[in-house]
């Protein structure tokens, strides 16, 4: 009897390892899209909790975009700071702000928007115990060393700063004078928080609540999110479509498969791999606009080598043997424009985007390449070894064609080459310690549409990313009175002056600027994508 | 037979130990994960040191490992990046890869041992040479081929299938990425039993069958089949646990939120809590795999038996 006994263990054992399989089934098998009105969009795993001041990328961005309104919001189209729950934000020396709160908003689960709200909400995202990554956009606030030091504890649970002054005003002091500084409020950020965010924290971030034309419905975590269009939204940006569902794809090629297949309404990234297509396969339904983002090559001021009286001229060197309009066409199928200055044509002329400030410093020219890196004494060791991180973006394709590029105008196969780093994490890893030996791609997309968001973070002494630790006075002093400057006008030109002093010292090669892209389904319309390359949800129609 | 599988059991103990530990480390020379966090612009300082903090990575590896043991006995596996319990992650991806490895090892076993057997009983005919020909096709070609083809002829060019599955992931839409995943493992199938099946065919306890006079269904099925099938259990069985753990390709095509999913984000964001976790789980997959491909063997032939 011993091999029937022999028999029942492995029944046992096999029926138990089915039967765990078994308890994962179900699921209601609802296909997304379809219903009356709902697009269903692509996205990304947000790879932060979903906070206001936590979210610093463009996936969670998007949700907060649906959900929250702020003091500001920034025009769609053109990308100006307009007033939203502000009523009105006054100073007299640029550094106290008074902020009167529109009356009449709620959150979706009707509490009051008040001053308090703003408040409570600022204070939690600059605390230093609350870990939350965009707290440097508190920087700016008085009190805001003591809340969030530099090393050691905080001492101080709230800005100084800030004051609640009625239900619906409040006051903000700020360490310096930046007359742009309201102009800023459009940043997720700067949202506002109901109260159940602070009482149940964990509800809260399962199944976010805002202010926003759109409500959570519902959201399982890594795989897909339904927003609703919330009725009781008092705003005048009202969402013209009956909800969107945001469903995590891993692969944007499955993305786009799926879109042209009809079980997906919006695309909003298009993979490289399939621009040579996307005229044939969406015709006029595929955008591609540019957007705040910029990318260049920064450099390791604090390696010797790198830090030279002529360095300058090796940097303009390098700058100039780079063929920017060969490279966008042909890697990147015109999805990147050339860059011309430091900042992005978003911003608009009147912004302080020039497309002439870099000028000749940009233009290809091989012969005078090759003659100032000569001149600047020549590529520091031999060679330029241009890190980047292989595992995202595709940035090994563009950065060997640099590299060729340089080689060839220099006419040295040596003189450049790629040194990929394994992943983003370990890439950055080595720049905040400050171990790159070379130049290394960088990029920056602006947190708001304003030409001061395009050189203080970067290039500013010790600024939160500069990364390259470049520093030069006469650029610190200009972007100091740029600050102070209560004329909007007066301040860009400022600004753009130490710009020009960025392009005179090269502090980093501008490349190029990065369009946004998105494909849709022919059930849709009114499709566009904001500044920041963010599908304006709320705007689109569906037949 | 209860001895034995106590002993295996405790077997795994330090087999369990050693791959976590080496996970562990490998998760961990790669850099500091908090600098990925935030984006290409640099964490504050001060935030980065909280956030080290709070994931346990200001201290020493090893003592990382101690307290990430430690932990795992009360259950906890630590929290993702994006303030998700691991144990909650798992919860969403295991019960869909485990749905999708048991169409894959259906098909396996229907698909695969019906034509070995076929082919077994006919060799040298054109079925044979056929379906030969067909598993040298299939084994040559990369999954993510077969995978992106199918997914574009009968998701786009057809409109049979949904070119993604939807995030509940039902069994119905796991019907073709289960094809795509156990399509290799399923050419070796048909391979290795139409070998057995045609060896045994000529054994001496065969011929005493059909010398009997027993009809051809119990000789094949009875005789033939269960003798010939050891080997085709062996390689299932181990399979259980390559597909699982495999499943990142199949799962990346058609956008099914399983392990490979998991894993996938885990390694691009440096998250070693779920990468650990995830690895331990499917180590305890394969080795409990293993364990009842060895329980099966006393069910096919008695004579192996352990004490």
């Amino acid at each position: 009897m011993r091999g029937a006994t022999h028999a029942r263990w492995a029944a046992c054992a096999v029926a138990a390892a089915l039967a765990a399989a078994g308890c994962g089934g179900g699921g209601d098998g609802s296909g997304a899209g379809g219903a009356e009105g709902i697009v269903s969009s692509s996205w990304g795993d947000p790879q932060n909790p979903l906070e206001p001041a936590n979210t610093n990328e463009v996936q969670g961005g998007k949700v907060l975009d649906m959900i929250f309104r702020g003091l500001k919001r920034y025009n769609p189209k053109t990308g100006a700071a307009e007033d939203m729950l502000a009523e009105k934000i006054e100073t007299t020396d640029s550094v106290t702000f008074r902020i009167t709160v529109k009356d009449g908003w709620t959150f979706s689960n009707g509490e009051q928007v008040t001053a308090s709200s703003f408040v409570n909400a600022w204070n939690y995202g600059a605390s230093l115990k609350n870990n939350q990554k965009n707290a440097y956009f508190f920087g700016y606030i008085e009190g805001y060393d003591q809340v969030h030091p530099e090393k050691g504890q905080q001492t101080a649970e709230t800005l100084s700063g800030l004051k609640v002054t009625g239900p619906l005003t409040f006051t903000v002091k700020l360490t310096q004078k930046f007359s742009t500084w309201p102009d800023t409020l459009g940043y997720a950020a700067f949202a506002p928080l109901p109260k159940a965010f602070f009482d149940s924290h964990d509800s809260w971030v399962a199944k976010p609540v805002g202010n926003g034309p759109y409500t959570v419905d519902s959201y399982a975590r890594g795989s897909k999110m339904s927003l609703r269009t919330w009725d009781g939204y008092p705003g005048t940006d009202k969402a013209k479509n009956g909800g969107i569902d945001l469903i995590v794809y891993t692969d944007n090629n499955t993305a786009y498969t799926s879109l042209i297949a009809g079980n997906l309404d919006l695309v909003d990234d298009v993979p490289a791999a399939q621009l040579k297509n996307v005229q044939a396969d969406l015709g006029d339904r595929y955008i591609n606009t540019p957007a705040g983002i910029i990318q260049t090559i920064a450099f390791p001021y604090y390696q010797k080598a790198w830090n030279t009286p002529g360095g300058a001229k090796v940097r303009t060197g390098l700058s100039k043997a780079i063929n920017r309009e060969q490279i966008t066409d042909t890697i990147f199928l015109k999805t990147r424009t050339p860059a011309k200055d430091w900042t992005s044509p978003v911003l608009g002329e009147d912004g302080g985007f020039d497309p002439t400030l870099c000028g000749d410093a940009c233009e290809y020219d091989p012969a005078a390449a090759k003659k100032l890196i000569q001149e600047g004494g020549g590529l520091p060791g031999g060679q330029v070894k241009i890190s980047y991180n292989a595992d995202t973006g595709s940035h090994k394709d563009w950065v060997d064609a640099v590299c060729n590029s340089i080689n060839n105008a220099l006419g040295n196969t040596k003189a450049c080459v790629g040194n990929p780093v394994g992943t983003f994490a370990d890439f950055r890893d080595q720049i905040t310690q400050l171990k790159m030996s070379g130049p290394f791609r960088a990029g920056w997309q602006m947190d708001y549409p304003l030409i001061q968001n395009f050189l203080q973070p970067l290039y500013y002494t010790n600024a939160s990313s500069n990364d390259g630790k470049w520093s030069n006075k006469q650029f610190d002093k200009l972007v100091d009175q740029a600050n102070a400057e209560s004329d909007t006008a007066k301040a860009v030109d400022t600004f753009k002056q130490a710009e020009r002093v960025v392009r005179d010292q090269m502090a980093a090669i501008p490349l190029w600027y990065q369009n946004g892209s998105a494909g849709y389904s022919e059930r849709l319309s009114d499709v566009a994508l904001n500044p920041f390359s963010v599908p304006v949800y709320n705007e689109i129609t569906v037949s | 037979m209860g001895r034995y599988v106590i002993r295996r059991l405790l077997q795994m103990i330090p087999v369990f130990i050693g791959t976590t530990l080496l996970i562990f480390l490998m998760v961990n020379v790669m850099g500091d994960p908090v600098a990925g966090l935030c984006g290409d612009r640099q964490c504050d300082p001060a935030t980065a040191a909280q956030l080290r903090k709070e994931f346990g990575l200001d201290k020493p590896v090893l003592q990382q490992y101690l307290i990430y043991m430690g932990n795992l006995f009360t259950g906890d596996f630590g929290t993702a990046f994006n303030g998700q319990p691991v144990t909650e992650l798992m919860a969403d991806a295991f019960p869909v890869t485990i749905r999708l490895t048991l169409v894959a090892i259906f098909f396996e076993i229907v698909i695969g041992i019906t034509l070995g057997v076929v082919t077994g009983l006919r060799r040298g005919r054109p079925v044979d040479t056929g379906v030969l020909l067909a598993t040298l096709v299939v084994i040559s070609v990369p999954t993510f081929v077969t995978g992106l083809l199918l997914q574009l002829l009968l998701g786009y060019e057809w409109g049979i299938i949904d070119p993604s599955v939807s995030p509940e992931a039902p069994l119905d839409e796991l019907i073709v990425p289960g094809l795509v995943l156990a399509s290799v493992s399923l050419a070796y199938v048909t391979r290795l039993s139409r070998t057995s099946i045609a060896e045994n065919a000529r054994a001496d306890y065969v011929r005493t069958a059909v010398a009997k006079g027993l009809p051809r269904r119990r000789v094949v099925g009875r005789h033939l089949l269960r003798n010939s099938l050891i080997p085709v259990i062996t390689f299932i069985g181990t399979d259980i646990g390559a597909l699982m753990g495999g499943a990142i390709v199949t799962e990346r095509i058609f956008n099914i939120h399983g392990v490979g999913y998991q894993l996938y984000q885990g390694i691009l964001r440096q998250n070693s809590q779920t990468v650990v976790g995830f690895v331990t789980i499917l180590v305890l997959v394969f080795l409990l795999a293993n364990l009842i491909v060895d329980l099966l063997y006393a069910v096919l032939d008695p004579r192996i038996r352990y004490a």
